[in-house]
């Protein structure tokens, strides 16, 4: 039954953690996640991620609401789910004396249908650390190290919580080639990450939480298509934002100036840049600091910050 | 870095998988034990080696037991133990042996759990296949194999020096044995649900360290104890173990008497074992 390809892979209805100080860190979210998508939670630290991340581990029962992990209850049921998933926790979780291999080892033994450890070990790019002990490894080595284990069982699901912390420019591009890598191959991946060029480069779909609340969701495309584009300037000395043309025959939606700077929002980026640098053009002004362009993830992700009252 | 060899065996990966599962869901068979005893020795094995790079652990659960007994020898020929039917070679060997139930099995424990837990170890344990009962009886393997191995070498080094000679009950030395591993490790479970840090873990182990040295036979004999004292001591978690142990030398313990030392130590594994159900703590408190 669960194979079925429309069936989805994750599903999370109403979910609700509340800790034990009576912290709500999840407050009633809905998504799921079909088979072979790619799916990020985004969000500020603090916005519930890693929270919501551990309930659909299995590692805590939901105060409320639902969550099914291949169609069952990942928690209650963990002896069907635990041979079919694949976890990366956001830190650690590997004794400090051992080697890599003695650690790949012991997850091995401790997993059905493992694939032979030097394999997985290669595949991040671990291959030549087998030797070394866990306290020894950089930040972005263990990283890589609880990438590798995760993927031991070669796990129909996968979930990578914050994968790329940690890791310079190119371990993030290889970490990104691997989980695209795994997609095509048909295994579901939901990931946590702050960095948006990651949810934006790397997810099928994704959810921007904020203080355990879904703020958005969809593909990168649908998130960011009801979001203002920018354009942002600086009047020369003399001139006032009151100079220039009626904004709202400029299309622009929102404004904010400090009297020289000038940051318009708009849903119609073209007729506003247009209009804009034609008055600049006709009135003989320079805009110095010209910044123009168009919606994108982050101007959603700050737009939900800047709409719910948080500082940014 | 290349994943797209992970693709192709997949169908037949998962659908072995899919049937192995619903096998489960019907109560384990005599199948499912296999991979519940590889995961054990998969952890087992890692916990031995961590135990091994450990100085202070493993100097701890070697030399007390080695030491400690031979420098009460003083003390314990000042009783009448002629009396009570004992003789100071079979006192020395249940007083080691017990010293080994302490810090072989029960403090390395508590360390041990408390120390993987905040390593962040526990938790990352209990996202892949092992149940909570694996992670901890795995964890708990190595330091119970060296109980054990203690004794063995105990029993074998006493009788060749102190000239203890055969048990004269030899079938208590093995539930004796047993009952003192088995409540020494789920003890050190319930400890460590109490301890915040690698560090409190020197305290917390202290009160069952200190009561079971005094209360429960393995520095003064229960048997020259006040009858009334004594009946209570003998309800102590390691009474019951010591008390099979050294009857297996001496032979001097009645069925009424065996079965209640059984029921005891049967007791207090039930106890702690509800207990850390409910209290052990797989994450750091935050």
């Amino acid at each position: 039954m669960d194979k079925d390809e429309h069936e989805p892979v994750i599903e999370v209805t109403d979910l609700r953690r509340v800790y034990g100080g009576g912290f709500e860190a999840v407050r009633g979210i809905t998504f799921s996640v079909a088979r072979g998508e790619i799916f990020a939670l985004l969000g500020t630290n603090g916005a519930g991620k890693t929270s919501t991340v551990e309930l659909l581990e299995g590692l805590a029962a939901p105060a409320g609401g639902r969550v099914r992990v291949l169609g069952h209850d990942p928690y209650r049921e963990r002896a069907a789910v635990r041979p079919r998933t694949g976890v990366m926790l956001q830190e650690g979780g590997f004794p400090a004396e051992l080697t890599v291999a003695e650690t790949a080892r012991m997850w091995a033994g401790c997993t059905s249908g493992a694939r032979p450890e030097p394999e997985v070990l290669e595949l991040v790019g671990l291959a030549d650390k087998h030797r070394v002990r866990v306290k020894q490894l950089s930040g972005g080595e263990r990283r890589r190290l609880d990438l590798a284990l995760a993927l031991l069982g070669e796990p129909e699901v996968l979930f990578l919580d914050e994968p790329t912390t940690g890791l310079d420019a190119e371990g993030r591009r290889d970490t990104w080639k691997l989980v695209r890598n795994l997609r095509d191959a048909g295994t579901t991946v939901l990931l946590t990450t702050h960095y948006l060029e990651e949810a934006e480069g790397l997810a099928d779909r994704l959810a921007i939480l904020h203080e355990g609340r879904i703020a958005a969701s969809g593909t990168p495309a649908e998130v960011t298509a009801g979001r203002p584009s920018r354009m942002s300037f600086e009047l020369p000395e003399g001139y006032f934002p009151g100079d220039l043309p009626p904004l709202a025959d400029l299309g622009v939606c929102d404004h904010e100036s400090d009297g020289r700077t000038v940051l318009l929002r708009t849903a119609e980026l073209q007729r506003t840049a247009t209009a804009v640098l034609a008055w600049a053009e006709r009135a003989g002004v320079e805009l110095r600091g010209l910044d123009v362009r168009s919606a994108s993830l982050e101007e959603a992700f700050l737009g939900i910050a800047r709409e719910r009252g948080m500082t940014s | 870095m290349s994943g797209t060899g992970t693709g192709a065996g997949r169908g037949g990966v998962s659908g072995v998988r899919r049937r192995a599962v619903s096998g489960w869901k019907g109560g384990p068979g005599p199948g499912a034990l296999a991979p519940v005893a590889r995961r054990l020795r998969a952890l087992a094995r890692a916990e031995l080696a961590l135990l091994g790079r450990n100085r202070g652990a493993v100097f701890t659960a070697l030399a007390m037991p080695l030491t400690l007994p031979f420098a009460m020898r003083p003390a314990l020929d000042d009783l009448d133990l002629k009396k009570e039917g004992l003789d100071i070679g079979t006192v020395l060997l249940t007083t080691a042996i017990g010293f080994s139930f302490l810090f072989a099995v029960y403090t390395s424990l508590v360390s041990a759990y408390v120390a993987r837990r905040e390593e962040l170890v526990l938790k990352r344990l209990r996202t892949g296949e092992l149940s909570d009962p694996e992670i901890l009886t795995g964890t708990a393997l190595p330091a119970i194999a060296l109980g054990l191995a203690q004794a063995v070498v105990l029993s074998a080094g006493c009788a060749a020096l102190l000239h203890t000679g055969a048990p004269k009950a030899p079938y208590l030395l093995l539930p004796g044995l047993l009952a003192g591993l088995v409540v020494s490790a789920a003890l050190a479970a319930l400890t460590a649900s109490f301890t915040r840090t690698a560090e409190s873990a020197q305290v917390t182990a202290l009160p069952m360290v200190f009561v079971s040295m005094v209360g429960s036979g393995i520095t003064v004999p229960t048997e020259v104890m006040p009858e009334r004292l004594a009946s209570v001591c003998e309800l102590l978690p390691l009474s019951p173990a010591i008390r099979l142990i050294r009857a297996g030398w001496s032979g001097q313990l009645g069925t009424h008497e065996t079965l209640g030392a059984l029921a005891t130590a049967l007791a207090w594994t039930i106890v702690a074992v509800f207990a850390v159900r409910r209290w052990f703590r797989w994450e750091p408190r935050r």
